[in-house]
């Protein structure tokens, strides 16, 4: 993330990233949590899943910061976001 | 939102029939958002699951009731709420949600719900309005907007809405609001502020139905009905909600409109167990 | 005072009657109507309810009327709801969701002269197919016929006990005559030992199956607030409870729906027989009938005939078996009904041709005369 000036805490705080996990199975291809991603995370795959969608799948985990709206806002309960255990560092 | 989202996620997976998933709603409906919504509340508001009760009415909103792990009803078309009315009458102790369409709530619904409403029996409605009957190919509804096409009206809607919030604050619900489902979070607190608070809540989802009602007018897809969400929904909490009718491809007003205190049913109906119990008392005497 | 149902010597009338019956059978929650000539039953139990601990609720139709006593039903209640001839019609789809969630509670009709508006103080006996046929689909449903106020308020605790055994809509085929008129009713102390509750899941929450049934055919029924998270819907479901769009389920849940009543039937039918034993003419009658059809076939034996009368208590499901035995020895069975012939087709049906079925009809608003049904049987003895 670009900062015009360095927090003085940056070396201490961590920023919580995310994983997302997408149950190819439940997903129906609508694109809402790839649209409303606010920081585009991610995106439509151009396969096909075994009932004929294009699937959400991950861009750019990086960029994630676990805000969890894709999981609000995908109407298949295909999308769980995690945090990894250990919440210091990356 | 709370820091640890793994045990969040759990929650709602322990509401739901995976066994039923995935569920039949069409790629692109609103309807399992207003569900995720509707389960995430239950955690939130602190509702002890074995003492809830979801009743559902006919519809794809309907459908709603067999894919929650809870004590559900799916029930006969637009009886969900005397249904409800039965249970929350005969176990107080219950919690009781109707999570059902506009078709069956409102239309041939609609003599149930204002009674529910006047009578503030305490149960929270959720109605997803997509505008038209989804389940039966897209027909016109009480909600449909004026000029809007649908399957038995191909030359546009020639019959005007109601406006649901209105009509439910009219008829006496203690709590009223509308979101649509891109305001997931939002709609998730009122849920849970609806459950909590004692008498009738009322709320009012806005959902696309990209396959029929979408699909003919100008929203082929649910991002579109997103789209015009994101675009034209604007919030007014407090607002007086005479001013909440939905034109079609205009502003969708959202918020929460009513939330007043008034005596419940049950409320009264223990006043009227004293009094029958002191009638006998007295007669005892004599 | 809390829960106390009457217990005494009292006179009142049928609709009276009716509602005490329903508290000595133990229903706490009424939903109904106002309707001729049925309103005192509600009126009985608006006073009556809060006083034993029970809800009386007026609901804004009989569509919600039947729904919310289903409702209450699911939420454990013993539960009632009476009506008329048009209120009947309105409750006709939710009888049936009845059925298929198989909900315990009574419906009582308190018939009068129709069809639609007809004569609404005044008698009829119309409805009688309705109550076996009214909702759509193949089902089965228990309906019995009162002849007197202290009658129904019997029959109402049996319909209640017949409700809870087998899971099933018991209607209350009543008729304005039984409900209007005033007689002494004798209310006996009823001991819990008397009455009958659905069967009740053993099994731990998560084994329970909303459908799975008993040997009687008739699954344990879960209250709703008691953590067993089912789901019932009235869409064709699996033991599960679950919707299931198949032909295979619903062979099998409409055969166990129907099954559950038929196979049952010797413990749910009843009738009472008068001077049968010997009897060329069988009289065959129900509901406010039997005390003119009892007059006729005493007129009848005092003309030297051999005439009997079969009341028919339990009329859904119908005396087949009684039917047929007694088509060998009758010559003819006559079928006084104040409508222009419904019960006359079981008879028939089930007599066949072995003897002949003649009807009495009166289209209604009032009685038979016992003349007309002792011409009747003079006419077929000879």
């Amino acid at each position: 993330m670009k900062l015009w000036r360095q927090p003085f805490d940056a070396a201490q705080k961590a920023t919580k990233l995310g994983q997302i996990h997408i149950d190819k199975e439940r997903c129906k291809g609508c694109g809402f949590c790839a649209e409303f991603c606010p920081r585009e995370v991610l995106r439509m795959s151009s396969e096909l899943s075994p009932k004929g969608y294009n699937f959400a799948v991950v861009d750019d985990e990086s960029k994630c910061l676990a805000c969890g709206f894709c999981e609000l806002i995908c109407p298949e309960f295909a999308i769980k976001v995690s945090t990894p255990l250990d919440n210091n560092g990356s | 939102m709370t820091a640890n989202l793994n045990v969040e996620s759990q929650s709602i997976e322990r509401y739901l029939r995976q066994d039923r998933l995935p569920h039949i709603w069409c790629s692109g409906c609103g309807i399992g958002i207003a569900l995720d919504a509707f389960l995430r509340s239950i955690d939130r508001a602190n509702i002890d699951p074995d003492k809830l009760a979801v009743v559902s009415g006919i519809g794809c909103a309907g459908r709603a009731a067999g894919y929650v792990n809870l004590d559900s009803f799916h029930t006969t078309h637009g009886r969900a709420i005397p249904f409800a009315t039965g249970l929350v009458l005969g176990n107080p102790e219950l919690n009781v949600v109707v999570f059902s369409g506009d078709g069956d709530l409102i239309a041939i619904g609609g003599n149930h719900l204002i009674h529910a409403a006047r009578r503030n029996i305490d149960m929270t409605v959720i109605c997803v309005n997509n505008f038209n009957y989804g389940m039966t190919g897209g027909q016109v509804g009480p909600t449909t907007p004026l000029d809007a096409r649908t399957t038995t009206t191909p030359y546009g809607n020639f019959e005007p809405p109601f406006n649901l919030p209105y009509l439910a604050s009219a008829s006496g619900a203690s709590y009223v609001a509308r979101w649509t489902v891109l305001h997931a979070r939002e709609l998730e607190r009122a849920i849970a502020e609806a459950m909590t608070k004692p008498g009738f809540s009322f709320i009012e989802v806005i959902s696309p139905c990209p396959v029929v009602y979408g699909r003919m007018n100008k929203e082929p897809k649910g991002l579109d009905s997103m789209h015009y969400y994101q675009q034209r929904s604007i919030i007014r909490d407090g607002v007086d909600p005479k001013e909440a009718n939905i034109e079609l491809n205009g502003p969708i007003m959202v918020g929460k409109f009513v939330d007043i205190e008034r005596p419940t049913l049950w409320d009264n109906l223990r006043q009227v167990s004293s009094k029958a119990r002191e009638k006998v008392r007295t007669q005892a005497k004599v | 005072m809390e829960n106390q149902a009457l217990v005494g010597e009292f006179f009142m009338n049928g609709d009276e009657a009716c509602a005490e019956g329903a508290i000595s059978a133990g229903c706490r929650f009424f939903a109904g109507y106002p309707i001729t000539p049925t309103s005192e039953t509600a009126e009985r139990m608006s006073m009556r309810l809060p006083q034993v601990g029970g809800v009386y609720i007026q609901m804004e139709d009989e569509l919600a009327s039947m729904n919310a006593v289903l409702g209450a039903s699911w939420a454990g209640m013993k539960a009632m709801t009476a009506t008329s001839g048009p209120g009947f019609s309105l409750m006709m789809e939710n009888i049936g969701l009845g059925v298929m969630l198989e909900t315990p509670c009574v419906v009582v009709n308190i018939q009068r002269a129709a069809p639609s508006t007809g004569l609404p103080t005044m008698v009829g006996q119309g409805d009688m197919m309705q109550a076996r046929w009214g909702s759509h689909g193949s089902y089965e449903i228990i309906a019995l016929a009162p002849i007197s106020p202290q009658d129904i308020f019997d029959l109402t605790i049996l319909a209640f006990n017949l409700s809870e055994k087998y899971r099933v809509p018991v209607l209350v085929m009543s008729d304005e005559v039984v409900g209007h008129m005033s007689e002494k009713v004798t209310m006996p102390r009823v001991a819990p030992e008397d009455l009958i509750d659905r069967p009740r899941p053993e099994l731990g929450s998560d084994e329970y199956l909303p459908y799975k049934p008993n040997a009687d055919l008739v699954p344990p029924m879960a209250a709703a607030g008691e953590g067993y998270h089912f789901h019932v819907t009235g869409l064709t479901h699996d033991e599960r409870g679950y919707p299931v769009m198949t032909a295979e389920a619903q062979d099998r849940l409409v055969r166990r729906l129907v099954d559950k009543i038929r196979f049952n039937r010797r413990d749910i039918i009843k009738y009472k027989e008068f001077q049968i034993e010997d009897a060329d003419i069988v009289v065959c009658a129900y509901g406010i009938s039997v005390r003119i059809a009892q007059l006729a076939v005493r007129m009848a034996r005092n003309a030297g005939i051999r005439a009997g009368l079969l009341q028919l208590i339990t009329v859904w499901p119908f005396a087949e078996e009684r039917i047929r035995e007694l088509s060998s020895q009758a010559k003819a069975f006559i079928v006084p009904e104040i409508n222009y012939g419904q019960m006359v087709l079981e008879v028939e049906r089930c007599a066949g041709s072995r003897a002949k079925t003649i009807l009495v009809p009166h289209m209604g608003g009032s009685v038979h005369s016992p003349q007309t049904i002792l011409e009747a049987i003079r006419e077929a003895a000879q």
